[in-house]
């Protein structure tokens, strides 16, 4: 059975029903796998239905009613994922938590979810439990999975896995039709999950989704990524959030293919290498991690090799890239890479657990070009899409052929885009959320009544169709001649340069935009190191005249990308300076998660940005430093300043080379 | 951890009178002390005290001049260390005594040396029964690589592992020979906080799912008083007290020693 997918499933708009149909119809094929004890054991579709059977069963037995909601909590484990089904099959709603959220976060959820049941993974998650019941007296059952360590509990509201599933086999021979009739009673419009978003400002808040929102979403985006039912997938990205419920549950039932969990947080690299997955997500930052430590081991080998490895992926640059979009190349390029395939390509991936690979999504963050680069030519089908919990995810994908590094591609299926007059990104579809759980004003504010949700990113359409996401919306400002600033878009543009670590853009309500950069001590250091420049600390590599040259490159390079955006080319970088500190949580300058707080910056170098716009060539700064053990001194330096070239905008150079023609 | 102080009766192991000397040192002088079955024992002292001799006198590596120990009801004076393997006495050392070149896996697949039958030519060759028994023992290694949380390095080098792991992996090479008794030589030393305290943990696993009784050397007060039922505090080759952790923080005698006093 190689169906595609969403053939020949009329009737089937729920979870449960799907897992019945599949049950039917690939009785035999993988439909979950994990690893445990060091081999991986499988279920197939037929015995995933009969364990989920006996599973709601015993929830019904132990008093679970439509409608009520059940609490998941763990790693990703089959027998949560299972329980997931188990209680959409009564009728039920599965409110996934983060499993390393501390007990406070969680009583939060459970309390405002006004949960009566969880399933857990293990002791650590029971404790939190425990510790937060007194608080939320609505809790009055918790299963869990691994027995471990709970021996000793005795607690009469908690009990394990097993006993559960013993009292569903009680409960189904007394009512061996009860379970039938409660998953023909589901239709697509009942509540499917509630996912909780970690607001980065109060309370989080309860999206909550229907079959018919994650379904349909799920079933457009495999439709048109072609995805069968041979495809793999590895679930290791927390069960809370909507992207594994769409990319490791709803994907996999609409699809039926085999979704895999690893053994355990840390190995899976190597369940990666393993399995050989066909179908992966990563946020840039793992890809990233995957290419630095390639980079790092490459290092370490042989002369020979290293020159190989060089040689072959300059040539999977120039073509690997073209070929994957199927582009026409030349034979002689084909046969080399295919050269490269056999020696370095194919072993790398193989390595990287990429061999297998047809698509592999990436999401979250922008993410640097080189990075994107190498992987598509390398062969891997890397593609970004934009997404959102209030979506069931897919808003923007984009299609094969036509990927970009800088964008997040055309609408989804059934997916309509706006841009309203402030820049902010609306978009309308089947995905769109019913509601904030129990909160209508927050609903309102997000969701119009024609059904537009607000995303609160700025973006725009480039010339290609393209959605581009620029930054937060409300962090998007404006130059004193009404140009569009996009900080956090510049910036990171910069910090893609590996020799500039932090960026801060300075230019709502100027007349231009300037830049504070930040070195990145190792690569610059690096850099020293071979080109024989020698240095005594950060501060005097900072300040070295060839450093600032290369930035110089930097930023003129970003100018030139910038210029290439008719909206976006005004907001060039006319002058910029190097910090003679690194941007430093301790001092305030970024948080913990090391994101830039414009407001304090802006405070604590207030004469450096007035000298940036006055004109002057150098400044004195003196500014206050915390040291890791908590003592404070005061760090002065003669910083100088250095002009940018800018480009002009794209349409006008067209103009000028016209009027030069 | 344990509320309520748990009692154990049956004596698993009984040292009495012990004395060593290295020549003219005397390493231990007279000390008696029991190890009870299914327990968590703590011997503490400052350094030199003899904690180790100890350690080594009960699993047979040093032959005690005077005194003697009686393990499992049986008397013995002098005992190989590999007699004391078969009867079920398992160690991990104050410096790691790991395979530094093999893998996590055949490290702790040599702690199942003694469980095996079968010899050395017919293991070589991997077939029939001996398949099925090599199998057996590599499912039980699988359980305890579960139970110590270690599946990511099954396959690491262990020379590669950083020092806090290969600890782990010490433990988990005991464990593999399942033993009764189990002796930790500071099994704590040189981690940070959180090494710790997952390695409390599994002591505190073992000893309550495996029931495996363990005697442990630690330096972390902390840590003793946390997880031990009882404490045996040697000073200078002698027994300066022996009871729970409350009864022995507020010994005089054992503040002197750890504090110093003016003489």
């Amino acid at each position: 059975m190689t169906g595609q997918a969403g053939s020949g499933q009329p009737a089937a708009d729920t979870f449960p029903k799907l897992l019945l149909h599949h049950a039917e119809v690939r009785p035999g094929r993988p439909a979950m796998r994990e690893k445990s004890y060091g081999i991986w054991q499988t279920w197939t579709w037929k015995q995933v239905a009969d364990e989920i059977h006996l599973l709601a069963c015993g929830l019904a037995a132990k008093g679970f009613r439509r409608g009520d909601r059940i609490a998941i909590i763990g790693d990703n484990r089959p027998r949560l994922y299972w329980t997931m089904c188990a209680a959409q099959a009564l009728g039920g709603v599965p409110v996934p938590l983060y499993q390393d959220s501390v007990a406070k976060e969680m009583a939060f959820v459970v309390d405002h979810a006004e949960v009566r049941f969880a399933m857990v993974e293990d002791q650590e998650q029971v404790d939190k439990l425990i510790e937060i019941r007194d608080g939320c007296p609505k809790l009055a059952h918790v299963f869990y999975d691994d027995p471990r360590g709970l021996r000793s509990y005795t607690q009469d509201f908690l009990s394990d896995y097993d006993s559960l599933i013993a009292a569903g086999r009680a409960f189904d021979r007394a009512n061996p039709d009860y379970l039938v009739g409660e998953i023909g009673r589901g239709t697509g419009s009942d509540t499917a999950i509630i996912c909780y978003t970690s607001g980065t400002t109060g309370n989080p808040k309860g999206v909550v989704l229907t079959h018919d929102n994650v379904l349909i979403t799920a079933r457009n985006a495999a439709e048109m990524e072609r995805l069968t039912d041979r495809e793999a997938f590895l679930a290791y990205l927390p069960m809370a959030w909507v992207g594994d419920n769409i990319f490791s549950y709803a994907q996999g039932y609409v699809c039926g293919f085999c979704v895999s969990c690893p053994e355990s947080g840390a190995t899976v690299m190597d369940d990666l290498r393993e399995l050989g997955p066909t179908y992966f997500f990563a946020p840039p930052r793992i890809f990233e991690n995957i290419l630095t430590s390639v980079m790092i081991r490459m290092e370490d080998a042989s002369a020979l090799k290293r020159r190989l490895f060089r040689h072959f992926m300059g040539v999977a640059r120039r073509w690997g890239i073209k070929i994957l979009n199927k582009e026409s190349v030349p034979p002689g390029a084909r046969l080399v890479y295919a050269l490269g395939q056999l020696l370095i390509y194919g072993p790398l991936k193989n390595t990287l657990g990429l061999s297998n690979i047809r698509l592999a999504y990436t999401a979250g963050e922008a993410i640097g070009p080189d990075i994107f680069d190498f992987y598509r030519a390398l062969g891997i089908n890397l593609k970004q899409l934009y997404g959102s919990t209030e979506a069931s995810v897919f808003v923007a994908i984009q299609p094969d052929g036509e990927v970009f590094a800088d964008t997040a591609g055309r609408p989804a299926k059934g997916v309509e885009i706006r841009i309203a007059d402030n820049g902010e990104v609306l978009f309308r579809g089947p995905g769109v959320f019913k509601e904030y759980y129990k909160a209508p004003e927050a609903t309102a504010e997000t969701k119009t009544p024609d059904g537009w949700v607000l995303t609160g990113d700025a973006g725009l359409f480039d010339e290609r169709g393209h959605l581009k996401i620029i930054d937060r919306a409300k962090d998007v400002g404006r130059l004193i001649n009404g140009t569009m600033f996009a900080p956090k878009y510049i910036e990171n543009k910069l910090k893609f340069f590996p020799d500039i670590k932090e960026a801060v853009t300075f230019g709502h309500e100027r007349p231009s935009v300037c830049a504070f950069l930040n070195i990145d001590i190792t690569a610059m250091g690096s850099w020293a190191e071979r080109n024989n420049v020698a240095y005594g600390s950060y501060q005097e590599l900072a300040a070295h005249s060839r450093v600032h040259e290369i930035l110089k490159g930097h930023v003129e390079s970003v100018n030139r990308d910038l210029a290439r955006d008719p909206l976006l080319a005004g907001s060039q970088i006319h002058r910029f300076l190097v910090l003679h500190k690194e941007l430093d949580p301790d001092d305030g300058e970024l948080t913990r998660t090391r994101k830039v707080r414009r407001r304090i910056i802006a405070e604590r170098y207030g004469e450096l940005i007035e000298a940036l716009y006055a004109g002057k060539d150098e400044v004195l700064s003196l500014v206050e430093v915390t040291f890791e053990d908590g003592r404070k001194g005061r760090l002065e330096g003669r910083l100088k300043i250095i002009d940018v070239e800018t480009c002009p905008a794209a349409g006008q150079e067209d103009r000028a080379r016209q009027a030069a023609a | 951890m344990t509320n309520a102080p748990r009692l154990f009766n049956e004596v698993l192991l009984e040292a009495k009178n012990i004395s060593l000397f290295f020549g003219g040192v005397k390493a231990l002088s007279g000390v008696t002390f029991d190890i009870r079955k299914g327990e968590i024992r703590a011997i503490i002292g400052p350094n030199g005290a003899g904690k180790t001799s100890m350690l080594n006198v009960i699993n047979g590596f040093y032959h005690p001049q005077e005194g003697t120990i009686r393990y499992k009801g049986e008397m013995r004076r002098a005992m190989r260390p590999h007699r004391a393997a078969r009867q079920g006495i398992a160690r991990t050392f104050q410096n790691v005594a790991l395979f530094k070149g093999m893998s996590t896996l055949d490290n702790i697949m040599t702690g199942r040396l003694i469980r095996m039958r079968s010899n050395l030519l017919f293991q070589a060759l991997y077939w029939g029964p001996n398949q099925r028994e090599e199998i057996k023992h590599r499912e039980f290694c699988e359980q305890i690589i579960d139970f110590l949380e270690i599946q990511a390095i099954r396959k690491t080098p262990v020379g590669r592992l950083p020092y806090g792991l290969q600890k782990r992996v010490e433990l988990a090479r005991a464990l593999a020979m399942e033993p009764d008794l189990l002796l930790l030589d500071e099994p704590m030393a040189g981690m940070n906080v959180e090494e710790k305290e997952d390695m409390c943990r599994f002591v505190l696993d073992v000893n309550e799912q495996l029931g495996t009784t363990i005697a442990l050397i630690e330096h972390d007060m902390g840590v003793v008083m946390d997880i031990s039922d009882r404490v045996v505090v040697l000073d200078y080759g002698r027994k300066l007290a022996d009871g729970t952790p409350d009864e022995v923080r507020s010994d005089q005698r054992v503040i002197d020693a750890y504090l110093g006093v003016s003489h």
